[in-house]
């Protein structure tokens, strides 16, 4: 780096963070997803369908997400319902 | 008893056949008999990094089918001793690698040499899912960049549930080679560094291979980079070939070289 790009530096990120930081939120939501069956993206599509019969929401509104621990499994439905 | 190890990753483009050849002629060097095979069926290159292109009679599908021995189909490695490769079938598509018939050959080798490399092809399909299949160990090729950490990292879930050690309830030993790594850039935070990249996807690393003119001119003659002994690439994957065989050596190659005074002044590169 030359003297003049030290003058001008702006204090932003660097970009090795900027990448450090977003693949950690990737690979992790990834990894989450991972061990997943097949079924679950349709049957969340499903439930969404079924939700909406009765309110308005929208498809990032409902998380399905199934957890593995020992011996049993947790199947956990979150619902964000609108503001009134 | 052979050791399989699979060299993969994901992403193309990264270095898996070069690795591949280095790797399999830094065994080889060292004296174990090593084969060499290309599982990218339909886009065979292994051979031309490995400089036997004009030797390919038989392939790795004729030996599938049975339509040739794997005697004929091996090209024994003219420069290194104890290195055979087995060359990838430039013509049928990927699904020619049959569950049965890669094991059958697998097996076959197995009696006669200490290691067996399988250069995966890119991609997280079939042919990919059959070159990491029957691995004890896998060498995951990984750039200091998104899209081949995300890659790996996938790549790692698959060898985790779909690899035959996995499926009985073990654990194929991993391993990562992070291969053209700039340290100016790291050094001036454009370019992930080896702390980053290990922190996220957590495995050992095997080596760190720096990035190198060598490379793209020991392709270019279709020697193996490994052979080059004055290059900075060719001493990490000979760094990196020692790890595997379990010596404890040093990374090198990791911090930028000093520039002058003058020169860091006036920028130059």
């Amino acid at each position: 780096m030359g003297i003049i790009d030290y003058f001008i530096k702006k204090k932003q990120p660097s970009s090795a963070s900027v990448a450090k930081e977003r693949l950690q939120i990737v690979v992790a939501h990834e990894r989450n997803h991972r061990n997943q069956p097949d079924y679950l993206p349709l049957m969340q599509q499903e439930i969404i369908e079924v939700i909406r019969k009765y309110i308005e929401i929208d498809q990032d509104q409902v998380s399905v997400q199934l957890d593995d621990n020992d011996d049993c499994s947790v199947l956990e439905l979150n619902v964000t319902l609108p503001d009134r | 008893m052979a050791k399989i190890i699979v060299v993969t990753s994901g992403k193309g483009g990264v270095g898996k056949t070069t690795s591949s050849a280095a790797i399999s002629t830094g065994l080889a060097l060292r004296g174990h008999k090593t084969v060499v095979i290309d599982f990218d069926v339909g886009l065979r290159n292994l051979d031309l990094i490995m400089g036997c292109e004009r030797r390919v009679v038989y392939d790795f599908v004729n030996v599938i089918n049975k339509e040739a021995n794997l005697k004929q189909a091996l090209i024994k490695d003219k420069r290194t001793e104890g290195l055979y490769v087995l060359p990838a079938s430039q013509t049928r598509d990927k699904d020619a690698l049959t569950h049965d018939g890669v094991e059958a050959v697998l097996n076959e080798l197995a009696e006669d040499f200490d290691y067996i490399i399988c250069d995966s092809p890119a991609g997280i399909e079939q042919g990919a899912q059959m070159a990491l299949y029957f691995a004890e160990e896998a060498i995951v090729v990984t750039n200091p960049e998104v899209s081949s950490v995300r890659d790996s990292d996938r790549i790692l879930g698959i060898l985790q549930s779909k690899s035959r050690l996995a499926e009985q309830g073990k654990q194929v030993k991993e391993h990562l080679l992070l291969t053209r790594y700039n340290p100016e850039r790291v050094a001036s935070a454009e370019m992930l560094s080896v702390a980053d990249v290990e922190e996220i996807l957590a495995i050992p690393l095997l080596g760190v291979i720096p990035e190198s003119e060598a490379v793209l001119k020991a392709s270019n003659q279709g020697s193996p980079v490994i052979l080059d002994e004055n290059s900075e690439a060719g001493q990490a994957y000979s760094d990196a070939v020692a790890r595997l065989v379990g010596e404890d050596v040093e990374h090198r190659f990791l911090e930028m070289q000093k520039k002058g005074f003058l020169k860091r002044l006036l920028g130059g590169k």
